[in-house]
């Protein structure tokens, strides 16, 4: 194994015999940090444009509406058991009544998620122009799996989440973390071109944004 | 039609078949065009694009004369975080490791998100010959297989395919691979994804390995990058035990800010979204969530050789978004099977006779199988020069000898498309159409300003040579 590693460092070296050893050739990076005002109610606003531009569905509120949205939206969907991260705020569930929670743990199986018909999550961050939410398993999102198995994700994005670009993401985000990036609810156009919601991930992403 | 490339007749001739096929040409023009005119509109959204571009291509560049670099310091990133990083220098010992790999879980089934380098390299088929079976899990790549069928695009690989083909597709192969297909399935695309979704669920649920490709692989932090839209990426890269990830060696960017500038050209240029559904990035494993043993086979196979290349080493810097395929007007007729290989339209043909060499027949028609018209350079994101490499492969076939005759045969072809000035006409209008997004000037800073404020790139005429011609001399002059 090793000496294949030797042979195809070799090879490039040899093929690279042009390059000067000490070339430091410039990077340009001339491109804009970002392209839209960064005020906060703009950067919700094309949020929220860009996300149900997806056909994500987007809801606005306030922290002391989350509650009363929560329940609502697990009503409106029929769902009798919800997943969530350990430390989603206790807060969020005050007012879900007849429905099983299931916590995560490592003991949670994709077997016990695929009888579970809703996810709800907060994020990391979120990124306004290209309509993005980012989980990187930190606080209330519990592991990768969580988001993934269930047909009906809900997550929570607060307002002093949301930046403006990816310039602006990606020096707040930690590459040690998995992260999982969402754009919408898992599409397919591989037949005919039609876009078709949901194969594998959820079919329907509901995102919550607390102003 | 069989799921090898082995004995692919030379492009002209595959070209004569499928330009008579009218199913797959209505496909392909519809597909092509919708593409087109959605991309366009995604890239006019970003007002810096030239800009991306051209940081896109710079970073790309740089990275790929110090690759050795770059590798070394991935390799210890991914160890650093608990992956175990392979070598292979080519196809066969690629498939041995990955096999090898397979068959110590104890495992005899995997499961595949989309990745062109394994097919590359046939995996799947090295894979069956040790009694393993590999689950491609892509809606489009799972059609595919079903049929014993092979890939004709990079984005959408069943284009080919309408959606009544689909349906008896499913009705009639899912059953010997997992769960039938329900009895009342219609060919609505909404049905047929739900098929999809049971049939492959029960896979994802059960399986213990995995195996992918990357989009990109982050030499600082050992991360890697894998872009899709239907979650089954996400399935293959967080619930089995095992993954297993055959990345080209050109897949590497040097940091993770990186990504702001290739995660903003790859969405626009590939599916036209300004960002895909999903993307999955992880670092080596992470106790407690995904898998637990992380493999990264790095895979050399003809990249060595296409880096020795001095103009022909660009072809490196490409990401797959496909948008070169979308405007070209040999491929719009052609259909991705005919350029013999995993990689088809105008990349594909100046990286297949690369990675493999020009020794064949259908390699050494691959560099002629282009008009040289240039909207392939126009979309490219990374501003891969293909008329260029085209040109210059075209030297090397003919002073290897074969030249004459591959050139004769493709000449052949041509005269098809020529003889179709619709088609042609349609063609090179798209890339003029498109002229505004391009960089009029390299934006160099510095010392290198002096030498690019006075040197304009070439620009896209405003018409095209027929358009101009029949504005101005032609019979339909007067009428407009
Ligand atoms: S050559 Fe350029 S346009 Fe074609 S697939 Fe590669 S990156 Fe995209």
């Amino acid at each position: 194994m090793s000496s294949s590693r030797e042979r195809v460092l070799a090879r490039i070296r040899a093929a690279l015999a042009d390059v000067p050893a000490t070339e430091d050739r410039p990077v340009h990076r001339d491109y804009l940090p970002t392209h839209i005002p960064e005020d906060r109610p703009g950067l919700l606003a094309v949020l929220a444009e860009n996300l149900a531009d997806y056909r994500a569905v987007v809801h606005r509120g306030t922290e002391a509406d989350l509650p009363e949205l929560i329940a609502r939206l697990l009503g409106e969907r029929g769902s009798t058991s919800v997943a969530v991260p350990a430390d989603l705020p206790a807060a969020w569930l005050g007012a879900v009544t007849g429905v099983r929670v299931v916590t995560d743990s490592p003991a949670v199986t994709p077997g016990d998620l695929d009888a579970v018909g809703t996810v709800i999550t907060g994020c990391a961050l979120a990124v306004a122009e290209t309509g993005t939410i980012v989980l990187d398993a930190g606080p209330a999102q519990g592991r990768r799996l969580l988001t993934l198995v269930p047909d009906h994700h809900v997550c929570v994005v607060r307002g002093d989440q949301v930046v403006a670009s990816l310039p602006r993401a990606l020096p707040l985000l930690d590459p040690t973390r998995p992260q999982t990036w969402i754009s919408g609810p898992s599409a397919t156009s591989d037949i005919e071109l039609d876009r078709v919601e949901g194969v594998h991930g959820p079919r329907c992403l509901e995102v919550v944004l607390i102003e | 039609m069989s799921g090898t490339y082995l004995g692919m007749p030379a492009f002209p001739e595959a070209a004569a078949v499928s330009t008579q096929n009218a199913q797959l040409r209505a496909n392909l023009s519809h597909a092509t065009r919708t593409i087109r005119d959605k991309r366009a509109a995604a890239v006019a959204e970003l007002t810096d694009w030239p800009e991306l571009r051209q940081s896109g291509r710079e970073i790309k560049d740089h990275t790929l004369r110090h690759l050795d670099r770059y590798l070394l310091q991935l390799e210890e990133a991914v160890t650093a975080a608990g992956g175990t990083v392979h070598w292979a220098a080519d196809a066969e010992e690629a498939n041995r490791i990955v096999a090898d790999l397979v068959k110590a879980t104890g495992e005899r089934e995997v499961v595949k998100v989309k990745s062109m380098a394994t097919q590359e390299i046939g995996l799947n088929e090295a894979l069956a010959a040790e009694g393993i079976t590999a689950y491609e899990t892509d809606l489009a790549e799972l059609i595919v297989q079903l049929a014993d069928d092979r890939p004709s695009h990079i984005l959408v690989p069943a284009i080919h395919r309408n959606r009544t083909e689909i349906r008896d597709i499913f009705a009639d192969r899912m059953a010997t691979w997992g769960r039938p297909a329900p009895e009342d399935l219609t060919d609505s695309p909404a049905h047929l994804a739900e098929a999809a979704r049971l049939h492959l669920r029960e896979k994802f649920l059960r399986a213990k390995v995995a195996v992918s490709g990357a989009n990109f692989m982050i030499a600082d932090t050992g991360t890697l990058v894998v872009v899709e839209s239907e979650g089954n990426g996400r399935m293959c890269l967080t619930l089995p035990e095992t993954l297993i990830s055959v990345v080209g060696i050109e897949k590497v960017l040097p940091t993770w800010n990186d990504l702001e500038v290739f995660l903003q050209l790859l969405p626009r240029s590939s599916t036209a979204e300004r960002m895909n559904p999903y993307t999955s990035l992880w670092t080596g494993t992470t106790a407690g969530d995904g898998p637990r043993h992380f493999h990264l086979v790095l895979l050399d196979n003809g990249r060595t050789d296409t880096l020795a290349d001095e103009v022909g080493r660009q072809a490196l810097r490409c990401i797959r978004c496909s948008a070169c395929l979308n405007v070209c007007p040999v491929y719009e007729r052609a259909g991705g099977h005919a350029y013999g290989s995993v990689y088809p339209g105008p990349i594909g043909a100046i990286l297949t006779p690369q990675l493999r060499g020009t020794a064949s027949e259908v390699d050494a028609s691959l560099p002629y199988a282009s008009t040289l018209c240039g909207a392939c350079y126009d979309a490219c994101p990374v501003a891969i020069d293909i008329p260029e490499v085209l040109v210059h492969l075209r030297e090397r076939v003919a002073e290897q000898g074969t030249g004459h005759r591959a050139e004769r045969a493709a000449l052949r072809a041509a005269t098809w498309l020529l003889d179709h000035p619709a088609a042609y006409t349609a063609a090179t209008r798209a890339a003029v159409g498109t002229r505004r997004l391009h960089p009029r000037r390299l934006p160099l800073p510095g010392p290198a300003k002096a030498w690019s404020d006075t040197r304009d790139l070439p620009a896209m005429p405003e018409q095209t040579f027929r358009d101009w011609w029949k504005k101005n001399r032609g019979e339909g002059k007067t009428a407009r």
